[in-house]
């Protein structure tokens, strides 16, 4: 109580720095930043704050604050758009939302489900800015009791979603988590830098997959071939059903649910070094924990949608803690925002240990405004949300070769490299194949995501605890099972126990009629033999580096479980669930177009960019995209390329980003953009 | 001392020749390059979260103001591969309008020096306009430090430290073998993230002996100290115009590595592993981060920039601004800076030998 009454007179000078029009109006010019920003799939934060930098020098700090987080605050609620109506994930943050959002919205529901998602966006962000409120004073000493053990441990309560998530048949999906972790270890290993899977001689590998390009390439690139295959508008009914006030209405009746989320998500992002990313898996398994009939997700239940959508605000407001505390940014656009603070007035905010001390009414403002700006970019939001979402009746031939051309430019952007094409192509794929054989994805990116802390962590951990152990064996056990280490290790135990009791009756991905064995059969004998080829790859490192343990540890289990799979897949008769093939029945199957010709058009994009560079290759793509397989007319096909290349180039302007070279750079020095 | 005459002797011919360039230049009454509109590109060859993306941010709006015409300044990241591939990328660009800069930082030296496979870029074609210094500090907590006798660091000798470690071949092997000269025996956990990951874990009682640069020590340790949770140990130190270690002009009242490794029995400030130290900490902190024009660049552009980043020094404001984002550290522009740079690329073959064979004996990292 002492401490709170000590911080009363910084609530009252924060709110009179907030409260000035002028601050307001920043504020407001931030929001609408960020919600134009985030509701364009893998550009994200970053992106945004680096186009604000130039301008915060020696700008007036509470102005330049109140620009930032207005910013800031609203990505993960304009993200929303893409996941739920192109199920696309827009950022990190709501990649879960797309499991359920995105049914919704092909039931014609897609109004429905984004204002739930933003009424729980915005009580998220509330509920994040009350709890920071009281628990800023005391997070400190807190927040440095989450050691290196505890952080493992949390990593690890973050996989056992793949229990919930794995599908009808675990082992799968547990296979699929080990994938995406041996994915994930692709580079240069953490702790001597020994290459895994890549080598000097092909550099592009060597930093690893980004995020962004196995997000965008597992979940986007699978839906939009596959809605192309179609040939029809995302939502099933012409006449779209369920206005905004209705997914309010399942928010309110849900609140409890994203009460709990909020906290979850308020609680993870406190926690400096897991970067949030699994927040909204935490609590999409939680939202199906606590739901009594698990029927329903995976095909369109608003509860799917409240839950990741309520943490992952919240998670923005918990972000604060580690980064104006510690001065350690919770993320890649906390790390700007820190560097930006620096640059304001005459520097006089300096992020870490003494920020409550001189800047305590500073603080405040950084929370409240981050609530101001959630109430403002939900309410945008909501209003914009019944006209935004007639987009999902357009025919989608007409939007998917602008989705095409925004996530390349995305997926460029987080390597600068043309490569980077080439592999979301080729997760593109993968992403095709697990949709096509009933492979978890949401699983996949799990064990993607945490595959790096998982290593990390574990790595130091037991590193430190070989030093304790030297020490005494009692300061050994003392520094592993912690009291926090041992209830998150009740939780997971709990978790992984009623997720694989639960888990078969949770279809993430709807149901998948089983049918012949030979195709996969074919496909799981190639996820052994990649499986195979990162055991052998890591078993090359030599003995004394710690890069090699864990991908050995990842992939002898993951061996384990394809041994399993193929002796039950020669066991049992084709009409097994583990036989799930999506191009037998169900839209796929009665698909006007097939995979191949389809796939072709995007691969296409991809061979006359490496030829002539990202723009001229648009340019022949969005034409004859446009004429030959949405048969419109030359002169709308022609406008359509137009505004389609302009938008890019003013996109890439104003955020002063390149285009893909080809070829033709090489020997042509040519003008921007064609450069 | 070989290694640093080496150094020395190289810098004075550097010095000499730029001397001659500038020379030149006014004679042949050149008046600089005018940017009047347009844009000019400042890569730095790590993301946008990084202590040199807080620099080049930091001088990006001073340098638009400072040079002829206004032009925009823009920074573009470039991160990969340790800075190597940005690195790369800038030896592959000639001089065109003066519209390019580079922006290096010790984590791009370092490689170089050792030789890493994937360096590319030859430091020797590039010029350089602008050098910035910075220092460390390293630090124990309480109960530690009061094992230090004064400067004496003989009773740390007993003690299983910790350290939190970004990387055997980064910067971080200024600290690890200072402390080994100490005969300290200092455990390092690879896979931190960055210098405030390894604070953070001092924090929460993981580490027991970190070091952090300049400002961020400022703005991240020097409440510790206040609060009683960290004790300095040493700086790493500065050099003086004829290059000896004193003491760091931030922090004068702390010792440097060099009077605490003289008061240490069994810790030589002489000999191949002192010299290699020494090496390795000028190309690391003194002259820690360098702005350069691509191969090629003309007099007049370098006169340009020189005089650009001049002006920003001149500014009346600029102790007040840059002494929190920089620390007092010098900003080194014309034959200052030709020197700068000279120490930070060249070490002896001995002082690499020594590095590469240690790092071998050490963490197992073969850079051959």
């Amino acid at each position: 109580m002492e401490v709170i009454m000590e911080a009363l007179p910084a609530f009252g000078d924060a709110w009179a720095l907030i409260l000035q029009p002028v601050v307001l109006g920043y504020l407001i010019v931030g929001v609408l930043m960020g919600l134009c920003i985030g509701i364009f799939p893998g550009l994200g934060g970053i992106a945004g704050l680096s186009l604000l930098l130039p301008f915060m020098f020696g700008m007036d700090p509470v102005l330049g604050l109140a620009l930032m987080i207005g910013m800031v605050a609203v990505v993960p609620t304009s993200d929303t758009f893409a996941s739920v109506l192109m199920g696309i994930p827009g950022s990190s943050a709501s990649q879960a939302t797309v499991l359920d959002g995105f049914p919704m919205a092909k039931q014609g529901q897609a109004a429905r489900a984004l204002s739930a998602a933003f009424a729980s966006s915005l009580f998220g962000g509330l509920v994040g800015a009350a709890f920071l409120t009281v628990f800023i004073l005391i997070a400190r000493p807190i927040v440095l009791e989450f050691r290196t053990p505890e952080l493992l441990m949390i990593t690890i309560f973050g996989l056992s979603m793949v229990g919930i998530l794995a599908g009808r048949v675990p082992i799968k999906g547990i296979v699929a988590a080990g994938l995406g972790m041996l994915i994930g270890t692709i580079g240069e290993g953490a702790s001597s830098g020994d290459l895994r899977m890549s080598s000097y001689d092909f550099p592009y590998l060597t930093d690893g997959l980004k995020l962004v390009i196995v997000g965008l390439g597992i979940f986007a690139i699978p839906e939009i071939i596959s809605l192309l295959r179609q040939d029809r508008a995302i939502s099933q009914e012409p006449q779209l059903g369920g206005g905004w006030l209705l997914g309010v209405k399942d928010w309110f009746a849900n609140i409890w649910l994203s009460v709990r989320c909020s906290i979850i998500g308020v609680i993870v992002g406190v926690i400096p070094g897991l970067g949030g990313s699994v927040v909204d898996w935490i609590a999409y398994g939680h939202a199906v924990q606590t739901t009594p009939d698990k029927s329903n997700f995976g095909k369109g239940e608003v509860r799917g949608v409240i839950g990741p959508e309520s943490s992952n605000n919240a998670k923005e407001g918990g972000g604060l803690v580690p980064t104006l505390l510690f001065g350690i940014p919770g993320s890649g656009s906390m790390a700007i925002f820190i560097g930006a603070i620096a640059l304001l007035g005459s520097g006089q905010i300096e992020v870490g240990p003494a920020m409550l001390k001189n800047n305590l009414d500073i603080t405040y403002a950084i929370v409240w405004l981050l609530a101001l700006a959630n109430v403002l970019g939900t309410v945008i939001c909501i209003a914009a949300s019944g006209g935004i979402a007639k987009l999902t009746t357009i025919r989608f031939v007409l939007l998917a070769p602008f989705l095409f051309m925004i996530i390349s430019f995305a997926a460029f952007q987080s390597g600068q490299n043309l490569m980077d094409l080439v592999a979301l192509f080729a997760i593109g794929f993968l992403g095709i194949l697990m949709r096509r054989f009933d492979w978890s994805r949401p699983a996949f990116l799990i064990g993607f995501v945490l595959s790096n802390p998982a290593e990390t962590y574990a790595n130091q951990a037991i590193q430190i605890a070989q030093s304790r152990f030297r020490k005494g064996f009692g300061d050994g056990i003392d520094y592993i099972f912690s009291p926090i280490v041992l209830i998150l290790l009740v939780i997971t135990v709990i978790s992984v126990v009623l997720g694989l009791r639960q888990a078969k009756h949770i279809m993430a991905e709807g149901d998948i009629q089983a049918g012949t064995k030979r195709a996969p059969i074919v496909f799981m004998l190639l996820v052994t033999a990649f499986i195979g080829y990162a055991l052998y790859d890591a078993n090359a490192i030599p003995s004394y580096s710690r890069d090699r343990t864990f991908p050995i540890f990842v992939a002898s289990i993951c061996l384990l479980g394809c041994a399993f799979l193929i002796v039950r897949m020669m066991l049992k008769p084709e009409t097994d669930t583990i036989f799930a093939d999506r191009e037998l029945n169900g839209e796929d199957a009665d698909a006007a177009h097939g995979l191949w010709p389809t796939l072709a058009w995007f691969a296409a994009l991809l061979v006359l960019t490496s030829l002539l560079g990202f723009i001229l290759a648009l340019t022949i793509f969005l034409f004859a995209f446009m004429v030959i397989r949405a048969r419109v007319g030359v002169i709308l096909a022609a406008c359509y390329t137009v505004a389609g290349l302009a938008f890019i180039c003013a996109m890439a302007w104003l955020l002063n980003r390149d285009f893909p070279p080809g070829l033709l750079q090489e020997y042509f020095t040519l003008p921007w953009p064609f450069t | 001392m070989s290694t640093f005459k080496t150094t020395r002797r190289v810098a004075m011919g550097l010095v000499a020749a730029a001397a001659a360039t500038f020379g030149l230049q006014a004679n042949a009454g050149g008046h600089g390059i005018d940017l009047t509109g347009r844009t000019v590109e400042w890569i730095i060859p790590f993301s946008e979260t990084g202590g040199s993306a807080k620099w080049a941010n930091f001088y990006a709006p001073l340098l638009s103001e400072a040079l002829p015409g206004q032009p925009t300044v823009v920074v573009k990241f470039m991160p990969g591969a340790g800075s190597t591939k940005g690195a790369n990328y800038f030896q592959e660009q000639t001089y065109d309008d003066g519209t390019l800069i580079f922006g290096s930082s010790g984590s791009t030296q370092f490689p170089y020096l050792l030789g890493d496979p994937r360096v590319k870029f030859e430091y020797d074609d590039w010029s350089v306009v602008l050098a910035s210094g910075t220092g460390g500090v390293a630090y124990l907590p309480p109960d530690l430090a009061a094992k230090m006798d004064g400067m004496n660091a003989a009773g740390l000798r007993g003690t299983d430290f910790i350290y939190g470690n970004q990387g055997a071949t980064r910067l971080d092997l200024v600290p690890t073998l200072a402390w080994e000269m100490l005969g300290l025996n200092v455990e390092s956990v690879m896979g931190i993230k960055g210098r405030g990951d390894g604070r953070l874990m001092f924090e929460r009682g993981e580490a027991n002996i970190d070091y952090q640069t300049s400002s961020s020590y400022l703005s991240g340790v020097t409440p510790l100290v206040e609060a009683g949770t960290a004790v300095p140990m040493m700086t790493w130190g500065a050099l003086d115009e004829a290059g000896n270690i004193v003491r760091d002009p931030t922090f004068p009242d702390i010792p440097t590595f060099k009077e605490v490794c003289e008061a240490t029995e069994g810790c030589e400030t002489s000999g191949e592993k002192w010299d290699a130290w020494k090496a390795f900490f000028i190309a690391g902190f003194p002259a820690q981060k360098m702005v350069f024009l691509p191969q090629g660049a003309t007099p007049d552009a370098m006169a340009t920039y020189t005089a650009a980043f001049e002006a920003i020094k001149a500014r009346p404001d600029f102790a007040e601004i840059s002494g929190k984002r920089l620390g007092k550290y010098p900003q080194m522009t014309g034959a200052a800076a030709e020197t700068a740079k000279a120490s930070a690329t060249k070490v002896s073959p001995e002082a690499k030998a020594f590095i590469v064979n240690w790092l071998q004996d050490k963490y197992g990292v073969s850079l051959n």
